[in-house]
């Protein structure tokens, strides 16, 4: 199991790397804007407003860059769900995970030119790109083009409660990262998967 | 009917008693001088008025002066509704054509009846008068800039007296102040200058439009160290607020302000401080909305804690 996969292409590896980077920003640009206050402030408010908003642009751009790049070279294949035995290989991966590992088990899915990603992964993946980012990207736009917003749903200000959400998206897909860099360090060496997601290369 | 349904009744009936008569303070009774009023509406709410012409015995129809032309239904929305034309302005209006004298008659100011009577003490007249003159307005224009440049005289109405959303009282309030800032003519009654649009002077503000539709301009534009709900003592440019976390950070100045009267009459019915930010606008930063704080500090903790977990059974490994 040594043969050496080409994964990563060129376009997703950027694509990659500006998503990481851009979404750092996003959210340490969203915290000191959340956590205003009057005596302390990392950075003026209204310079973060405008790295929030620039970022969250240009996030929106490099998504749809996403999407184009996964229809057009087929990657999107790696990202389709076989629905039968989910559930099933969804346990075996969290077994590997919370036992396997520990008593050097070799992985239960392991890496092939068919599959790039475990069960577990793919779900998170699928989550996070198609459903948490689209949902921020959407209600980001929509604060900065408030005129959009419906003004009252259901008794609330529609700005409130789009604003709410995007928080709500933001702070999950934040979650996410923690938990994606995390086991991303469960390759072996440690430092394999990011040296994947760098050079392109799975070996 | 047993006894503990009549119970719940009566309760039902003393709950709602007050609002039924908050309700009806809507609609309140007819104004006491409608029909008297009626013959100075008759030219002074029209384009267009008619007069029999003595001289020529014929009915001639003749343009009015547009600044003279009121609205009968905002007057009698206005606190002074139930006043006759002729209780401000000299009963000698009745004949037409008006004497020509009557142009130089001196018109109440606002203390001239309001001054030292105890009926009005919870407005603060006299707080306000004198704030007034520490104003820009005042301290520039002197004479010339009364009160009733910004109360007009046919149509001021208390936006407290009735059920309004802050975004109606805002853009009552706004529109004040830019019928002169940002109507040129009204302006120039007062001053030769020519300014740059509202839009250019604050082009530091994002979202121009949602700023000015959901913020006063005195809230930027007076001192913070004024209590009144309404302040009036407008400083100079300089001193205006532009330092955005003075609203969006959760002590921000609009609960003191904006804020203020809607929080006093909801923290009355529902104790909840919050109550009207959380219904009416979103200020960044402003509202924190303290269970989702808690439950994102929660995830997050646990999520670390997961994560810590599996790295040491990983390193025992
Ligand atoms: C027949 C039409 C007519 C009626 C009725 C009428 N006005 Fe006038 N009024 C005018 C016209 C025209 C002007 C402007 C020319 C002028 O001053 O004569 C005017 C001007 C005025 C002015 C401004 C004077 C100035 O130049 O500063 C006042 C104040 C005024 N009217 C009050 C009243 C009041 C109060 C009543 C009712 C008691 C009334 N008018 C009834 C036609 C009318
Ligand atoms: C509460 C007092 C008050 C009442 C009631 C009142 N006015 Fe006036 N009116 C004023 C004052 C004060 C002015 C001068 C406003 C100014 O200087 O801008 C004025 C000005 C006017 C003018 C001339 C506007 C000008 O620019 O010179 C007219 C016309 C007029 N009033 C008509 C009426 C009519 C008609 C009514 C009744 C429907 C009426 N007013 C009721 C206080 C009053
Ligand atoms: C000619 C005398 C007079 C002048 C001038 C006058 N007012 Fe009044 N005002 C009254 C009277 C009388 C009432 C009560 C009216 C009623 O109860 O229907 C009143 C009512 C009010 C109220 C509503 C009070 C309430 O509890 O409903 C306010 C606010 C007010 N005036 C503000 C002003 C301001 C501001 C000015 C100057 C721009 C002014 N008034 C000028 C006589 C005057
Ligand atoms: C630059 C504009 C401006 C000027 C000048 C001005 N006011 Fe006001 N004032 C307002 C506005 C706007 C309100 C709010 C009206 C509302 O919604 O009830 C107000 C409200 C008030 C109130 C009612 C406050 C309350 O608690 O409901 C009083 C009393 C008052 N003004 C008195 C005066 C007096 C007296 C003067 C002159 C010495 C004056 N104002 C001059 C704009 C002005
Ligand atoms: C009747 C017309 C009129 C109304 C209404 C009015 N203003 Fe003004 N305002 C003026 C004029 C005229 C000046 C110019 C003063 C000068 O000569 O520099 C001015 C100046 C200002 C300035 C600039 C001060 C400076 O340092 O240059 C501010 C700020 C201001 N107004 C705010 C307000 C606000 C807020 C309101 C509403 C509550 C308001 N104005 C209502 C006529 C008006
Ligand atoms: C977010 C705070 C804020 C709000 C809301 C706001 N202003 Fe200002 N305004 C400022 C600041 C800050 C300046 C000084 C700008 C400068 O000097 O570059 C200013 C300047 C002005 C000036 C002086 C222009 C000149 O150069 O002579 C006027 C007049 C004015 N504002 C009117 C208004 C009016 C009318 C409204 C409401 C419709 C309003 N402002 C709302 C913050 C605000
Ligand atoms: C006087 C108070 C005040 C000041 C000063 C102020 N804001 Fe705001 N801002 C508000 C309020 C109130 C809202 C909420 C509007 C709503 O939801 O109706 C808002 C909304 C916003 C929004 C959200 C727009 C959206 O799409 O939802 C942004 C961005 C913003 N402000 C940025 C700034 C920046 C940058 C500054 C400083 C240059 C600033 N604000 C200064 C009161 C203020
Ligand atoms: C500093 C931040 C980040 C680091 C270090 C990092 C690291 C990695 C690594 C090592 C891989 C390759 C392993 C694998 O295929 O599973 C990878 C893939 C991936 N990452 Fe990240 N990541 C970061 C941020 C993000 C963010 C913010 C997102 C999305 C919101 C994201 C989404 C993805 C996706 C979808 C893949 C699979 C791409 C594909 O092959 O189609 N990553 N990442």
């Amino acid at each position: 199991m040594s043969e050496k996969l080409y994964l990563y292409p060129v376009w997703l590896r950027l694509w990659h790397a500006f998503n990481a980077l851009l979404i750092l920003s996003l959210i340490a640009s969203g915290l000191i804007i959340q956590n205003a206050n009057v005596d302390s402030m990392l950075l003026r408010f209204d310079l973060s407003i405008s790295i929030h908003n620039v970022s969250g642009v240009l996030l929106s751009v490099n998504y749809l860059f996403f999407i184009l790049g996964n229809v057009i070279t087929g990657n999107i294949r790696f990202y389709i769900l076989e629905w039968k035995g989910l559930m099933g290989r969804l346990i075996q991966q969290s077994n590997y995970y919370m036992k396997g590992m520990f008593n050097g088990e070799q992985t239960p899915f392991p890496v092939n030119k068919d599959r790039k990603f475990n069960p577990l992964q793919k779900v998170s993946y699928i989550v996070a790109m198609y459903v948490f980012v689209p949902l921020v990207i959407i209600t980001g736009l929509a604060l900065i083009f408030p005129e959009t917003i419906l003004p009252r749903v259901v008794g609330f200000s529609g700005i409130q409660l789009t604003a709410m959400l995007h928080a709500t998206a933001g702070f999950l897909i934040s979650i996410f990262l923690m938990v994606h860099v995390y086991i991303c360090t469960t390759g072996k060496p440690i430092s394999k998967n990011f040296k994947s997601i760098v050079t392109g290369w799975h070996e | 009917m047993t006894k503990h349904k009549w119970m719940l009744w009566g309760m039902l009936f003393a709950i709602c008693t007050p609002f039924a008569l908050i309700a009806s303070d809507e609609t309140r009774e007819a104004p006491l001088r409608f029909e008297e009023n009626k013959h100075c509406f008759q030219c002074h709410s029209q384009k267009f008025y008619t007069y029999e012409n003595e001289v020529t015995g014929k009915t001639d129809r003749k343009a009015m002066n547009p600044n003279f032309v009121y609205s009968p239904e905002a007057f009698y929305e206005g606190v002074h509704r139930n006043f006759a034309c002729t209780d401000c302005h000299s009963p000698d209006y009745e004949t037409f054509p008006h004497q020509a004298e009557l142009r130089f008659e001196e018109m109440y100011q606002c203390l001239d009846c309001h001054g030292g009577d105890p009926t009005y003490a919870k407005y603060n007249f006299e707080v306000v008068e004198e704030e007034f003159h520490k104003s820009v307005h005042s301290t520039r224009h002197s004479e010339d800039f009364n009160c009733w440049m910004c109360h007009n005289p046919h149509s001021y109405k208390r936006m407290t007296a009735g059920d309004h959303s802050i975004s109606e009282i805002v853009k009552y309030h706004n529109q004040t102040c830019m019928g002169c800032h940002a109507d040129s003519y009204n302006f120039q009654r007062i001053s030769d200058d020519v300014k740059p649009s509202l839009q250019n002077i604050h082009s530091f503000l994002p979202n121009f439009e949602l700023h000015f539709s959901s913020v006063r301009c005195i809230e930027c534009h007076t001192s913070k160290l004024d209590t009144l709900w309404v302040k009036h003592n407008i400083l100079p440019k300089e001193e205006a607020v532009r330092n955005c976390v003075e609203c969006h950070s959760t002590n921000t100045l609009l609960m003191g302000s904006l804020y203020k009267y809607q929080n006093l009459a909801s923290r009355k019915e529902r104790g909840f401080l919050n109550s009207v930010i959380l219904n009416e606008a979103y200020v960044i930063g402003a509202n924190t909305n303290k269970f989702m704080n808690l439950g994102s500090y929660i995830i997050f903790g646990l999520t670390l804690l997961g994560i810590i977990i599996h790295t040491i059974f990983r390193l025992k490994k």
